[in-house]
C-alpha cells in the first residue's frame, strides 16, 4: 500500500514538474506546479511528516501559487504559440546541464547520508517521546536550530525591506 | 477484521456529517433571505410551504432543470472543474471539526469479538482527529480560492477575470491574518488537536482569554468567505457578478453551495476555537454545537444587512495595515501572558 502510494505520488510529482516546463501556456504551467506541490505533500505524509506536508500545501499551494497566478493573470501572459525554436535551442543546452546538476546533488546526498546523519537528527522513537511531529520540530527549531532560524527570518526581513525600497516610486 | 468496523464507522460519520452539512447549507440560503427580509421590513420567501420552509427544495429543483451552459470559448475543462474545487475545499475542513462529545461506545461487541474503538478515537464526535487539525483546515480552505480564480479565468470574460484576480489578492492578504489570529488560541491551549482544544475549554471558553483574537478571526473570516463588507469579487454594480457571471444551472449551484458551506465551516471553527465547541450544560453536545454555529451564521447575515461594501484599496489597506499588525500584537501579548502565568 505504502509503496503503491509512493509510486503514484512520485510519478505525479515528477510528471507534473516536467509538464510545468513543457506546457506552452503559463497559467497551466502554474496549475501543474500546484499539482506537483500537492503530490510532494503526499510524499511527506508517507514519511509521517504531517506538519511538513500540511505546511507544503498551506504555504506553497495555498499562498505562493495564488500569488503566482495573480501575477500571471495580471500580466495577461499569452501562450508561447507555434514558434518554439528558441525554446528548443534552450532545452538542448538545459537538458545536459540539469542532468549534471541532479547527478551532482544525488551523489552529494547519498555520500553525506551514508557517512553521518545531519546534526540534531533523531529517530522516530524520539519524535514519539516528544509527543508528536509538531512538538518535536518546534523544540528542535527553538533550541538547536535557533540561530539559523533567526538568521533566516532576518534574511527574509531584509528581502521585504529591499522590495519595498525598490518598488516605491520617488516622491518629489 | 477490526478495520472493517473502523471503516464502517468512519464512513457512517462522514455520511451523517455530509447530510447535516448539505441540509444546513440549503437552509442557510433560506435563513439569509428570511433574515434579510425581516431586517429590510419585507417578508422574504413565503410561497413554498409554511413560512417558505420548502423554498430550498424548490430552488434546488429550479437550478437542476436550468440549461447548463457550456462555453464555446475560453477553457471549457477548467470552467467545468472550477466549481467543484471550491465546493470540495469548502466542505472538506468539516472532517476535522469535533461536532459532538461521543457518538459511539468505547468498545463494541460484534459476533462475540470486542473491537476497541477508543484506540483511534473513533468513539468521539469527529471524523478525523488530526494532530495538526488547524493546519489541515487552513490548508484546505486556502485552496477554495483556486476554484474562484480558475472559474473567473476560464470564463473568458473580463468581469469574471477581474473577480478572479481580486480574490487572489484578497485571499493572500487575509489568510495571513486568519492564521495569525488562530495562533493565540494555540498558545493558550498548547495543542493543535481540535479535540484537545475543546476539552481545554470545559471550564472557560477561550473567548474570555482571546477576545481580541476572536474579533480578528471573525473579521478575517468575513474576508475569507468573501461576504459583505468584503464581497468585492462578486460586486454586482461594477463586475456584474464577478467570477460566476458565465455560470448557470448546477455549476452556479455549486458555487452557491460552496459559499454557504464556507460560512458554516468558518463559523464552526470559530465555535470550536473560541466558544467552547460542543460544550454546554443541559442540552446534548451535538445540539449545542449546532446552536452556537447557527448563531454565528446569523451574525454573518446580520452584518450583510448592516454594512456597505468597502472599496478595493480600503480592503487591502485594512488587511495589511490594521488586521495583520493587530494579530501580531495579539500573539505577542498572549505569548507573554502564557509565559508568565501559563
Amino acid at each position: 500500500m505504502e509503496l503503491f502510494l509512493f509510486v503514484i505520488f512520485s510519478l505525479l510529482t515528477v510528471g507534473s514538474a516536467a509538464a510545468v516546463v513543457w506546457h506552452p501556456h503559463p497559467v497551466k504551467s502554474a496549475l501543474f506546479l500546484i499539482l506537483s506541490f500537492f503530490s510532494m505533500g503526499g510524499l511527506y505524509l508517507l514519511l509521517q511528516a504531517e506538519f511538513i506536508a500540511l505546511m507544503q500545501v498551506l504555504v506553497y499551494a495555498g499562498a505562493v501559487m495564488v500569488l503566482f497566478l495573480f501575477v500571471i493573470m495580471l500580466l495577461n501572459l499569452k501562450p508561447r504559440g507555434e514558434d518554439r525554436t528558441a525554446f528548443k535551442v534552450r532545452i538542448r543546452w538545459a537538458g545536459p546541464l540539469a542532468l549534471l546538476f541532479v547527478g551532482g546533488v544525488l551523489t552529494a546526498m547519498t555520500g553525506a547520508l551514508a557517512r553521518v546523519a545531519p546534526a540534531g537528527a533523531q529517530g522516530p522513537e524520539w519524535v514519539v517521546a516528544q509527543g508528536g511531529n509538531i512538538r518535536a520540530l518546534g523544540r528542535l527549531l527553538f533550541t538547536r536550530g535557533l540561530l539559523p532560524f533567526e538568521v533566516t527570518s532576518i534574511l527574509l526581513l531584509v528581502a521585504v525591506v529591499g522590495v519595498m525600497v525598490l518598488a516605491k516610486k520617488e516622491r518629489r | 477484521m477490526d478495520w472493517i468496523v473502523y471503516a464502517v464507522i468512519t464512513l457512517a460519520k462522514t455520511a451523517l456529517l455530509l447530510f447535516v452539512l448539505l441540509t444546513a447549507v440549503a437552509y442557510a440560503t433560506l435563513m439569509e433571505r428570511k433574515v434579510l427580509g425581516f431586517m429590510q421590513l419585507r417578508l422574504g420567501p413565503n410561497r413554498v410551504g409554511p413560512w417558505g420552509l420548502l423554498q430550498p427544495l424548490a430552488d434546488g429543483v429550479k437550478l437542476f432543470f436550468k440549461e447548463d451552459i457550456s462555453l464555446p470559448v475560453g477553457e471549457p475543462r477548467l470552467y467545468a472543474v472550477a466549481p467543484w474545487v471550491t465546493a470540495v475545499a469548502a466542505i472538506t475542513p468539516f472532517l476535522a471539526i469535533p461536532f459532538a462529545d461521543t457518538v459511539a461506545p468505547e468498545t463494541v461487541q460484534i459476533f462475540g469479538h470486542t473491537v476497541d474503538l477508543a484506540r483511534y478515537g473513533l468513539h468521539r464526535g469527529v471524523v478525523a482527529d488530526l494532530p495538526g487539525a488547524i493546519l489541515f483546515i487552513l490548508a484546505i480552505s486556502s485552496l477554495s480560492a483556486y476554484g474562484v480564480v480558475l472559474g473567473g479565468w476560464a470564463s473568458d470574460n473580463r468581469y469574471s477575470l477581474l473577480g478572479g484576480i481580486r480574490v487572489t489578492a484578497q485571499m493572500i492578504s487575509y489568510e495571513l491574518s486568519l492564521g495569525m489570529a488562530v495562533v493565540g488560541v494555540l498558545l493558550v491551549a498548547g495543542s493543535m488537536r481540535l479535540t484537545e482544544i475543546v476539552d481545554a475549554q470545559a471550564r472557560m471558553p477561550f473567548i474570555v482569554y482571546q477576545p481580541m483574537g476572536f474579533i480578528l478571526y471573525l473579521t478575517a473570516a468575513f474576508a475569507e468567505t468573501c461576504r459583505t463588507p468584503f464581497d468585492l469579487i462578486e460586486c454586482e454594480n461594477e463586475l456584474v457578478a464577478g467570477y460566476h457571471t458565465e455560470y448557470s444551472s448546477m455549476k452556479f449551484g455549486l458555487f452557491q453551495l460552496a459559499e454557504y458551506a464556507h460560512i458554516i465551516t468558518v463559523s464552526a471553527i470559530a465555535v470550536t476555537l473560541y466558544l467552547g465547541g460542543w460544550q454546554g450544560p443541559w442540552l446534548p453536545s451535538g445540539l449545542w454545537f449546532v446552536l452556537k454555529t447557527g448563531a454565528l451564521v446569523f451574525f454573518f447575515i446580520w452584518v450583510r444587512a448592516t454594512y456597505p461594501r468597502v472599496r478595493y484599496d480600503q480592503l487591502m489597506t485594512f488587511g495589511w495595515k490594521v488586521l495583520l499588525p493587530l494579530s501580531l500584537a495579539n500573539i505577542l501579548v498572549t505569548g507573554c501572558a502564557v509565559a508568565m502565568w501559563g
